[in-house]
């Protein structure tokens, strides 16, 4: 018996091609066609709120190497919905003013960035130089620049939208306002968290190729989801679903930016290799990224609180402004996530929260890692850490009181989560997680080692954040397992992958139904070629959605293999075991049949073209008196088949850190960095840490150095990696300790929940609480309550509290 | 209007290749779009990420922050050029891909050139040495943990693959 794959830190068969540069992104795609490849660049609006009053593109018209130049009056000509605004995916009763932008600004632009005119042209550089030869006329109108610009609505972003309202969502559980004017303690809490951006390596990028042969566009786009796209660009271009093959090829880091579609450029690439009759590409530069894909985190927030002596919550209202951006593509998914998710592990009683999602002249706001979780963790964790030195109690064993507990679930909060389904958590155990992260991080330990640091004049506090994050949303994904007549099994899911490694952990899991060698499993995603049913790679869903559909997928396949096998050797399927792709019956080895010949067996051919194939002709095999293929059977050894849970599953875990704050310059250096990460059953221990530890990289980043800086003007300040200040290894922890606990979901076959995002969840939270802490050894008065700090901000705060 | 065209000879990974390019094509994009060499990566095309460091007579050089004809009379060796000469992985690809130093794969190759040429130069780091030899490269997936370890341990497979081979007839 082979050992079981799942929970083994294989190695990625991803890597070989990785290593060797032979990975295949976006920008890598059509270079071997040479010079019938035409490239594309945009022409951006440089004003945040202006109106354009005329584009003059007649001095691009002359120039050697241009192809095609567009405004939004060619649109409708090309394609009639191209005139349309692009979608606005995710409607949702509470969006009243939902807009979106369109794939060329008509008559107006909204944000420094917004794309305007289109050029195809021999090479990028012959692209940019037309970009720069249009002459645009605007009128600039006064930007709306940040939460306080908008709720003050002097000036409108979108004229037919009154107060730069967007949308407005209350939910009630209980009534919070009373419960707190009835608690014995109250507090208020105001906290802001700033804008930052997801900056995978690799922006965004598109490649299409239209094939008058066939009568169908291919298009290869560095998505989250492949049938998203698809879907957008046959709508939009006119087209029936089967003309057009959305393939994803590599991608380079995704982080929830790419799930947005479809952007202005994966519609109008494909529209002009149609047009133009050869292949064409975007690729965006790095400015582009910053100032026209999409931002995230920036919310404004207003907390009250009751509680009782011992610091349980019986009343939490929570008010809070989202600052959305220019346009809502992706509805209100980000604002819902952190209204709800909010709630942590915690059991309010009482709540109330509302928010109100508004426009603002700034890039549009889609999910990033975290999605809404990292600022509504930090709200309620913040909110514990304040009950805690009111009431002078330890601020874990607040939190404590407070936990749902292990004999509780399934714990319905009452709420509407983001998939418009129940806010239901399926199992946790946030008991045995907070003594689990007090043991690692050293919790107990911690006054003693403060006091000591003191004493030498040193800074150190130490911070603790829990979360509860709602993982593999539905509504399903699908998959496709085919055994070949060699014996390789080809696996086809159509989420996509940006770099989790799907390709190793979906094979494990494959291997372990079927039983197959490793080896011989080879994965694709988001091609929809090979799987047109998906959804995508989004809020951590891969592996619990894809996971689970190639599970089933993969038993049914192992089902019909035994059947036929069974056939083969006279036994009974029950009676088979497969074993590195071997049918034999228990017990008796002898008796047993590859799997690649079960699958010659499984198609009865006409034709013989080879050694396997001649096993197969009618003349070998089957019972002469009935048909070749059963009524009721298929040819071909395959399993297909779609996981679609009720409800998410709920992963938890939490985060500890013990800063040290430099007396004179309030640098903040990281001491040690503790993760305690509940996500069921893990498939490979080795990828989850990875996620782990990019998680908290990015969650450094966030609290500390990363934010985006616009002016009132609505420029972006810092749209380059000079200026937005990413972490290098210099600012990232020297080790993370990570210990895990598997509290299986009981919601699909494996017991798993999603990981992708958690490293990033409790950052802000955590960093606030302990710098905070160490700061209050001298003012403990200071409070934190904007999150990113920089030394210099810290250094005011200082001030402030002599 | 049109381009002045130059010749540029590159000698890359040991091959000369011949192209005709303007004055202005970045050597990232000559690499990338005109030889197929696709392994190195553009991430921001202003020196700061690191994606596109090849070896320039030995030395990580920002691609992007090269023209192709600067880049003539020098040897270049970029990704595709790091394995051994029977194809397998070498060291830091074998270091790389035990301690899954890479995720999405994008910002690789830059880390990959600049560790060969810093272990060449320094063949044991300290740890603190190990984590400065990464520290002019930004990845985004991975928080640097594993590529921290994928250095120290490519110090481990480069003394490996240097030690001499054992005597015959000593081995047990």
């Amino acid at each position: 018996m082979t050992t079981k794959l799942m929970g083994q830190k294989v190695q990625r068969v991803e890597d070989q091609r990785f290593l060797r540069g032979q990975g295949r992104y976006v920008d890598d795609v059509g270079i071997a066609g040479g010079a019938r490849l035409l490239h594309a660049a945009v022409l951006r609006s440089p004003h945040a709120h202006a109106r354009i009053l005329d584009i003059d593109v007649e001095a691009v018209l002359d120039l050697e190497g241009v192809h095609a130049v567009w405004t939004y009056d060619d649109l409708a000509d090309l394609a009639a919905p191209m005139a349309e605004p692009l979608p606005l995916l995710i409607p949702h009763p509470a969006l009243t003013h939902g807009r979106t932008q369109y794939a060329l600004a008509k008559d107006e632009v909204n944000y420094a960035g917004e794309a305007i005119a289109f050029v195809v042209a021999d090479d990028r550089y012959v692209a940019e130089d037309a970009i720069g030869r249009i002459r645009v006329s605007y009128e600039t109108l006064p930007p709306v620049v940040g939460i306080d610009a908008a709720r003050e609505a002097r000036s409108l972003v979108h004229e037919d939208v009154p107060g730069n309202i967007g949308a407005r969502l209350e939910q009630n559980v209980g009534d919070a306002p009373a419960a707190i004017k009835a608690a014995p303690h109250t507090l208020s809490l105001d906290l802001t968290v700033e804008r930052s951006a997801c900056t995978p390596l690799e922006g965004r990028g598109t490649v299409a190729r239209w094939e008058p042969d066939l009568n169908r566009l291919q298009v290869w786009t560095s998505t989250q989801s492949s049938t998203g796209v698809r879907a957008a660009v046959a709508v939009k271009l006119g087209l029936d679903l089967g003309q057009v093959d959305v393939i994803t090829p590599d991608v380079g880091g995704g982080f929830g930016v790419k799930i947005n579609h479809p952007w202005p450029e994966e519609l109008l690439v494909p529209l002009a290799a149609r047009a133009l009759g050869r292949p064409v590409k975007f690729t965006e530069d790095r400015r582009e990224h910053f100032i026209s894909s999409a931002h995230e985190r920036g919310q404004v927030q207003h907390i009250e609180v009751g509680f009782d002596d011992d610091g349980r919550l019986l009343g939490l209202d929570v008010e809070f402004w989202h600052d959305h951006g220019a346009y809502t593509p992706y509805g209100l998914i980000v604002p819902i996530i952190t209204s709800t998710q909010l709630l942590g592990p915690y059991k309010p009683h009482n709540y109330r929260v509302v928010f109100e999602s508004l426009y603002t002249n700034t890039v549009m706001v889609t999910p990033y890692r975290g999605a809404g979780r990292p600022q509504g963790c930090y709200a309620m964790e913040r909110t514990m850490d304040a009950i805690a030195t009111y009431l002078g109690k330890d601020r874990a064993d607040v939190r404590a009181v407070n936990f749902i507990q292990p004999d509780e679930f399934p714990f319905d909060q009452g709420l509407i989560f983001q998939d418009g389904r129940e806010l239901e958590y399926d199992s946790g155990d946030y008991p045995a997680s907070l003594e689990k992260i007090k043991a690692l991080v050293g919790w107990d330990e911690f006054p003693a080692f403060q006091a000591e640091m003191a004493a030498q004049g040193r800074r150190v506090g130490i911070g603790l954040a829990c979360y509860v994050e709602g993982t593999g949303v539905g509504p399903y994904e699908g998959a496709h397992v085919h055994i070949e007549t060699s014996g390789k099994v080809k696996v086809a899911t159509g989420l996509t992958t940006q770099g989790q490694g799907h390709a190793t952990v979906f094979a494990q899991l494959v291997a372990d139904e079927l039983g197959v060698k490793f080896e011989d499993v080879e994965v694709v995603t988001g091609d929809t070629r090979r799987m047109p049913y998906a959804v995508g790679t989004f809020a951590s869903r891969a592996a619990v959605m894809s996971g689970s559909a190639i599970h089933l997928a993969a038993k049914r396949a192992k089902e019909k293999a035994l059947k036929i096998a069974a056939d083969a050797l006279e036994a009974a399927p029950e009676d088979l075991e497969i074993v590195d792709g071997v049918v034999s019956v228990k017990g008796s080895p002898g008796a047993s049949i590859d799997l690649g010949t079960v699958s010659v067996l499984s198609n009865p051919l006409r034709y013989a073209f080879d050694e396997a194939s001649k096993a197969a002709t009618q003349f070998s095999v089957g019972d002469p008196g009935k048909p070749p293929v059963a009524e009721d059977d298929e040819p071909g050894l395959e399993g297909r088949d779609f996981y679609s849970p009720e409800r998410a599953t709920f992963a938890s875990g939490m985060h500890a850190v013990i800063v040290e704050t430099d007396p004179e310059t309030a640098e903040i250096k990281i001491l040690k960095y503790a993760v305690v990460h509940d996500c069921g059953h893990l498939i490979n221990p080795m990828i989850v840490e990875g996620q782990i530890h990019g998680g908290v990289a990015q969650g450094v980043g966030g609290a500390l150095y990363e934010r985006m800086a616009y002016d009132e003007s609505g420029q972006l300040l810092n749209a380059s990696f000079m200026d937005f200040l990413m972490p290098y290894v210099t600012e990232v922890p020297d080790g993370i300790d990570i210990d895990h606990l598997e509290t299986p979901s009981p919601l699909n076959p494996l017991g798993i929940k999603g990981a992708g995002e958690a490293g990033v969840i409790p950052s802000a939270a955590v960093f606030a609480a302990a710098i905070e802490d160490a700061e209050r050894v001298d003012r403990p008065a200071l409070a934190i309550t904007a999150m990113p700090i920089s030394p210099s901000e810290l250094y005011t705060l200082r001030q402030e509290h002599p | 209007m049109t381009e002045e065209l130059h010749d540029v000879r590159l000698s890359v990974n040991g091959t000369m290749y011949e192209i005709q390019v303007p004055a202005r094509r970045l050597l990232s994009d000559a690499l990338r779009h005109d030889l197929g060499l696709t392994g190195t990566h553009v991430g921001c095309e202003h020196g700061v990420c690191g994606a596109c460091t090849i070896l320039v007579d030995g030395e990580p050089m920002r691609s992007c922050l090269m023209f192709a004809v600067s880049a003539v009379d020098h040897e270049l060796t970029t990704v595709e050029g790091l394995t051994n000469e029977d194809g397998s992985l070498s060291p830091v690809q074998q270091a790389f891909s035990e301690c899954h130093g890479l995720q999405c794969g994008f910002c690789t190759p830059g880390f990959l050139t600049t560790i060969t040429a810093g272990l060449r130069d320094n063949p044991t780091p300290t740890h603190e040495e190990a984590r400065d030899m990464i520290a002019g490269n930004l990845c985004r997936c991975t928080g640097y943990q594993n590529i921290v370890k994928a250095v120290e341990r490519a110090a481990v497979l480069v003394d490996l693959a240097e030690a001499p081979a054992p005597e015959a007839g000593r081995r047990p």
